[in-house]
């Protein structure tokens, strides 16, 4: 029987020829992801359980990512916890405070290939789907009882595809493209769902682009976003030989089929309070700004400084208006540091933050104030989530985010190319 | 207890309520005692104080959307909620929620059929949710198999607990 890419990962976990959607499978585990919210709590209750040990300390990864630095003594604690654990389960794969967010991390250092089956105490665990990889999040008891077995169930997801035909406009990017789909089918319309990413246009996307729809499919609820692995993959990889064997079927049964013009797409945001509210930029209206971000497992990628830079080279940020910049790995600043990209946005006026998670995930390092507006490159606008409940978060691409704040309102990165000749 | 009929009192939220309000990001790493008082209380601050033992959260569309924090269904366990009934949940709430022992309920019409205060009662092997005061009566989908094993065990620490 045809098989989507998420059928195809499911069934090689649960060791079937084939599996369809609705049905429930058990499926081992090749990489099982916590970060330094749960990691303590996952093994110490792994611990009161009397599960003993792991299921196999190789096919386990941690990382310090969210608390960074640890900006409290509580905070700093739980990552002493969390070192002790490491040490005395013997986990190999183990990142610590400054080497950057997990959802970078893992792909850059190597550890996803095309087919994995990945779960993460982080809802943005689908951000492996750009390399053909079944990455999904779950809660930390589901991950005590994937740790001590090795094994999860799950049910095979029906499978949503998104045909891209064409080529985006020069300052539009793949974030534009992630939050025109939230927009058009909204914040749950692919809830439970797989959504699968193909067409002539997608081909086009490169590993970084491809890294920022996978992360959020999440955002309209889907289980996996992903990319077949093709020629980018390899070269992203190194290695090549997945590109037959992770493709979807001819013929694979599809709950919807989209087609989607990246010709025509513009610049887009997402308005606050829910990802899926979103606009043409040019259409926003007159929105100042107090705070601009670039970062975070979405969009904190050299790609994604690069493109900021561009836009903020010899210009300088509006007054009034904080650009924070957090390179989303200890790799990436460095690339960026050579690139002699960090110098531009620091002329520019900006602040660069430790890689890490914290302002995105409304931790430390960058909150908001009641009545405060922020436009973030990030991949969540909730109420609430940096800060106060009163404050606005804006989502867009990083050319977006740093036209708005030359500006100091949310402003169109192709109206400020215009305006520069 | 999962399988058997649930009659409370319903506090009524709308659509798209996130886990940042379930479970803000500043108390993540805080004990469930500190957790639990910040409950939902961006959009209502009496709810976790007054929140009672047996009482049922009913919701829109997507109830429990956001981030992988099982503390967002954790806090509500704690707080006493015997259900959540909404229009449609996330898969990490619904996930989060069964893995906790939280039983939940997805019903279409079952925002418009609740209004707060009202008494609800749900049939959770049924899949059916009714208001004794005007007699609107929600059908819903039974929970799958799999997933009323892991709530009747009292969560998949138990499950665990008992041999996987």
């Amino acid at each position: 029987m045809p098989m989507t890419l998420a059928e195809k990962i499911l069934a090689r976990a649960s060791g079937r020829t084939t599996v369809a959607a609705g049905e429930f499978v058990v499926g081992d585990i090749d990489l099982a992801l916590v970060h330094d919210i749960f990691a303590a709590r996952v093994f110490d209750i792994l611990e009161q359980v009397g599960a003993g040990g792991v299921f196999d300390p190789d096919r386990i990864a941690v990382v310090i990512d969210h608390m960074v630095p640890a900006p409290t003594a509580e905070a700093a604690a739980v990552h002493q916890r969390i070192r002790e654990h490491v040490a005395r389960l013997g986990i190999a794969t183990f990142y610590d405070a400054g080497e950057g967010i997990c959802h970078q991390l893992l792909p850059e250092r190597g550890h996803i290939r095309p087919g994995m089956l990945v779960v993460g105490t982080d809802s943005h665990t689908t951000t492996y789907g750009a390399l053909a990889a079944g990455g999904t999040g779950i809660g930390t008891s589901e991950m005590v009882y994937a740790m001590a077995t090795g094994r999860l169930w799950f049910r095979v997801p029906e499978t949503l595809r998104y045909e891209f035909a064409g080529a985006l406009q020069p300052r539009v990017s793949w974030k534009d493209v992630i939050l025109h789909l939230a927009g058009t089918f909204g914040s749950d319309g692919a809830q439970y769902r797989s959504m699968e990413f193909g067409g002539p246009g997608a081909t086009g996307a490169d590993m970084s682009s491809r890294l920022t729809v996978s992360n959020m499919a999440l955002e309209m609820g889907a289980k996996f976003g992903l990319f077949a692995a093709d020629a980018v993959t390899a070269e992203y990889l190194g290695k090549d030989g997945f590109e037959d064997e992770w493709q979807p079927d001819p013929g694979a049964s599809y709950e919807a089929v989209h087609q989607v013009d990246l010709t025509a797409l513009t610049p887009q945001v997402a308005l606050p309070h829910d990802v899926g509210n979103v606009t043409s930029v040019d259409l926003a209206g007159d929105l100042r700004i107090d705070q601009a971000f670039i970062g975070s497992c979405t969009n904190g990628r050299i790609e994604d400084l690069r493109a900021a830079a561009a836009v903020l080279a010899g210009r300088h940020i509006a007054p009034g208006v904080r650009l924070l910049v957090a390179p989303a790995s200890r790799g990436v600043l460095l690339q960026a540091i050579e690139e002699g990209v960090i110098g531009t946005l620091v002329e520019a006026g900006a602040s660069v933050l430790p890689s890490g998670c914290g302002p995105c995930f409304g931790g430390h390092g960058g909150l908001l104030g009641p009545g405060e507006r922020c436009i973030g490159t990030h991949n969540r606008n909730f109420m609430g989530r940096m800060g106060s409940a009163e404050a606005e978060i804006y989502l867009a691409s990083p050319e977006t985010v740093a036209a708005s704040a030359i500006t100091g309102v949310i402003t169109d990165p192709r109206s400020l190319e215009a305006a520069h000749v | 207890m999962s399988d058997g009929a649930i009659r409370g009192r319903v506090w009524k939220f709308g659509h798209d309520v996130s886990t940042d309000l379930l479970s803000p990001g500043q108390y993540a790493l805080d004990p469930v005692e500190v957790r639990m008082l910040h409950v939902l209380e961006s959009v209502d601050p009496r709810f976790a104080s007054e929140v009672a033992a047996g009482d049922v959260v009913v919701a829109g569309h997507n109830f429990g959307c956001g981030s992988s924090r099982e503390t967002a269904a954790e806090n509500l366990k704690v707080l006493g909620v015997a259900c959540v009934a909404a229009e449609s949940l996330s898969r990490l709430f619904m996930r989060n929620a069964i893995a906790v022992g939280l039983p939940v309920l997805i019903a279409g019409g079952i925002h418009q059929a609740f209004s707060a205060g009202d008494e609800i009662e749900i049939d959770l092997a049924a899949g059916t949710a009714r208001n004794p005061a005007t007699g609107a009566y929600c059908r819903g989908e039974p929970l799958p198999e799999e997933m009323r094993r892991i709530l009747n065990a009292g969560g998949i620490l138990e499950v665990l607990r008992h041999g996987g």
